[in-house]
């Protein structure tokens, strides 16, 4: 123990001090009982107007904002009163990028790619919150909202190429796999490090306004990085200047093998952070694809109308692992998936739509089908662009450029090295694919 | 553009010739960036309605705008990356650090992010911004408000690291750190900010109107990045320095009477290595010079350049001259600083046979 100054001998009476380290309800073996978390009938939330004070939605911030109810229907002031044709769309997209998640998965411990990282669980918080805005309003996400690009119509091929690291990868075989970027679709480029891209967002909310452009910003980032700094930082600027942009924070009770806790939740919910920055602040239904989209849409419309910046928390749950890399039964339950006490977003939504009579099982079971079988031959198709470690790279020289805008003295020098080495190597040429 | 002292020099002869301190043109800069280009804006703490601690920013709120000029909390995360957010909009952002002792809380958005961008989207987002920041010692600022960290962002790829020593570079630099497409660290040395300095703590020091760097032309003209400027021409050694240290080894070798071949480098990275490398094969010795402290510092980099680059040219080992490996000290910033007696010494070293 640290030695107390010389002759203080004061604090000798006092109670001793005990540190508070959070733990999760539920290790691996537990059995899980989620009675705790509390769910409100969905809609039970009242829907201010979208140019209201902040102060006045402290119950929205510690409340969750839920439209579909047990009963598959849709309920209350936040039913976005969507019609089936976008309802289905919805859907598709969702059931896309879980097919999409699940054959990239086996790709990784098949060996053709290093690595991977699936969003099971959290379609909604990407794809119906995507849906909400316009193509052209800029996100910057973290690395799990693949589902914005597939909702935005970006080719999976690319996607797999970049995953692939290979001859057809867009980014050159530069970033880890699904660190995804699309200028062409307003995708910024993901970064490996945790919430720089959220005072990035306001950033270019704050530029779109300076130039009385209308084009609204929106950042996603996992409940575990809002303890970054940088998350701090966005708040700030945000408020500050009154950004048109809407803080994403998708709270999936997991920071890899973190429990929210670590990030501050046994106190208080992340979208009640809102409050104290003077943001608007909504917690809503992760898992309730209608719901996050009333939300986005609310708070798009707020930006819009330059009344101001929103938080929305998304109130969800990581069905499976943190990545590839990652043996979430070495942490945590395995009943926490099943026990999840606001199911799963695609059966929620699909059950849904066959409630309202516009789908049904066969439909769903051959939705589910073709979206499995479109990603197994685009798969095939990118695989043709060679996969990782297989020597369809891109060229050497190519590994220096875009380092600046053009090639200093330096690196024109390492450039020639690296080639020289790969003549070195392959004297005859470089080896037929 | 030697450091010349002008006699009784005319205030605004003829009003054809203005001389500016190094703040004013500074100043100049941006006002002339801002108005060739409507996406050009300025930010950070203190900046706007005052005009920045340093008055670099003064008018410029007035002239431009609340939107184009404008004051930050004091986040230097969010200011380094706000204006992150705004290149990819297609803005030139230049962000100000009120102390380059300050910029570490930036550094996680300006190595990771800033410098990585165009690398990462293989250029679909770029970072075209210049942040500016104070930097230096010899101003009694102790440990937070002296710092060189010029080697914390040389030893980044994708950033560019430039510094003026003079009125005029420090104008034509900045214009074109501005509109160059690649992030820019932009350090200006404020101990000469009023006046050059000659290491000489305990002799007056002269405003910059007395000397010939201080002419600034009005209007708009560039100094092209990665080139190093001759400050005196010599063949007994070469000496490379930057900022501040430019002033300070001239005077040294103005005293001594050594005829060097002075190199005023502007730009860190990129570096200007045939200027090096030809002043080098003439001379056969090598100075280097800065305030940073020694270990890991940019002078290791320079040493070790010329050393590969310039060996069979070399009749004595390279010498650097260097702050200490201590944090900047208030009480004893003239032991600290590598002035006079230290940059003598290493010359008598370098020249002894």
């Amino acid at each position: 123990m640290a030695d107390r100054p010389k002759g203080s001998a004061e604090g000798e009476n006092r109670p001793a001090l005990s540190l508070h380290v959070p733990e999760p309800k539920f290790r691996p073996g537990d059995t899980v009982d989620f009675s705790h978390i509390e769910v409100p009938e969905a809609g039970s939330m009242a829907r201010p107007d979208e140019a209201c004070d902040p102060a006045e939605m402290r119950d929205l911030a510690y409340g969750l904002v839920r439209v579909l109810g047990d009963d598959d229907k849709a309920h209350g002031p936040w039913d976005p009163k969507l019609d089936a044709d976008t309802l289905r769309a919805m859907l598709s997209h969702m059931a896309m990028t879980r097919a999409f998640d699940e054959r990239m998965f086996r790709g990784q411990r098949q060996g053709k790619t290093s690595f991977y990282m699936k969003c099971t669980g959290e379609e909604a918080t990407s794809v119906s919150a995507s849906m909400a805005l316009a193509g052209d309003d800029m996100v910057f996400p973290s690395y799990r909202q693949q589902g914005i690009l597939i909702q935005r119509g970006y080719p999976l091929i690319e996607m797999i190429n970049q995953i692939y690291s290979n001859k057809g990868d867009k980014l050159k075989g530069r970033q880890l796999p699904i660190m995804y970027s699309s200028r062409e679709h307003s995708f910024f480029t993901i970064s490996g490090n945790l919430a720089t891209q959220t005072p990035q967002a306001v950033g270019w909310a704050m530029a779109s306004a300076m130039k009385g452009d209308s084009r609204i910003a929106a950042t996603w980032v996992g409940e575990g990085s809002t303890a970054e700094g940088d998350f701090h930082s966005a708040c700030t600027f945000a408020t500050v200047y009154n950004a048109p942009v809407i803080l994403n924070v998708i709270n999936n009770q997991w920071a890899i093998s973190s429990f929210s806790g670590f990030a501050g939740a046994e106190r208080t919910t992340f979208a009640a952070r809102a409050l104290g920055y003077g943001l608007a602040g909504l917690r809503v239904d992760g898992n309730d694809a209608l719901a996050c989209y009333a939300a986005e849409r609310w708070a798009a419309n707020r930006a819009r109308a330059n009344a101001g910046p929103t938080l929305i928390e998304f109130f969800t749950y990581r069905a499976e692992g943190h990545s590839t890399s990652d043996d979430p039964s070495g942490y945590r339950s395995a009943q926490e998936r099943s026990e999840w006490p606001l199911g799963d977003p695609v059966m929620r939504l699909k059950n849904h739509l066959i409630a309202l009579g516009e789908w049904d099982e066969e439909r769903q079971e051959k939705m589910d089908l073709e979206a499995a079988e479109h990603v197994k031959k685009v798969t095939k198709e990118a695989e043709a662009n060679g996969i990782l470690g297989h020597g369809l790279h891109h060229p050497f020289r190519t590994m220096f450029e875009d380092v600046f805008e053009e090639l200093p003295w330096h690196l024109r020098e390492q450039a020639d090295q690296a080639v020289h080495e790969r003549q070195t190597k392959f004297p005859e040429g470089l080896p037929e694919a | 553009m030697s450091e010349t002292e002008i006699k009784d020099a005319p205030e605004q002869a003829q009003g054809t010739e203005r001389r500016l301190n190094m703040i004013e043109a500074i100043n100049d800069a941006l006002d002339v960036s801002m108005g060739r280009d409507d996406d050009v804006v300025v930010m950070g703490e203190d900046v706007g309605y005052f005009g920045g601690v340093f008055r670099c920013t003064a008018g410029l709120q007035d002239k431009y705008g609340k939107t184009r000029v404008f004051d930050t909390p004091i986040n230097e995360c969010g200011i380094i990356a706000v204006a992150v957010g705004m290149g990819a909009y297609g803005l030139r952002p230049v962000p100000e650090i009120q102390f380059a002792d300050y910029i570490y809380p930036g550094l996680d958005q300006l190595i990771s992010e800033a410098a990585r961008l165009r690398y990462r989207s293989a250029g679909e987002y770029v970072a075209p911004m210049t942040v500016r920041s104070p930097f230096g010692g010899g101003i009694f600022g102790g440990q937070t408000h002296s710092q060189s960290p010029e080697a914390i962002f040389t030893h980044v790829s994708g950033l560019k690291t430039v510094i003026p020593a003079t009125p005029y570079d420090a104008k034509g630099l900045l214009i074109s750190c501005i509109e160059d497409n690649d992030p820019v660290i932009f350090f200006e040395p404020k101990r000469i900010y009023n006046g050059p300095f000659s290491g000489y703590y305990d002799k007056p020091v002269q405003p910059w109107k007395k000397f010939d760097a201080s002419v600034v032309p009005e209007g708009y003209y560039k100094i092209p990045l990665g080139k190093a400027r001759h400050v005196t021409e010599g063949d007994r050694l070469t000496v490379l320095a930057y900022g501040t240290m430019v002033h300070v080894v001239e005077a040294v070798c103005r005293e001594k009477g050594v005829d060097a071949d002075i190199l005023d480098l502007r730009t860190l990275v990129p570096l200007d290595i045939e200027a090096i490398e030809a002043s080098i094969e003439r001379t056969g010795r090598c100075l280097i010079v800065h305030e940073a402290t020694r270990t890991s510092g940019f002078g290791a980099e320079l040493s070790a350049l010329v050393t590969e680059r310039c060996f069979y040219h070399l009749e004595a080992p390279v010498e650097r001259v260097t702050g200490f490996d201590t944090p900047y000290p208030h009480s004893l910033e003239w032991a600290y600083f590598p002035g006079p007696i230290r940059i003598g010494e290493a010359i008598d070293k370098i020249l002894k046979d």
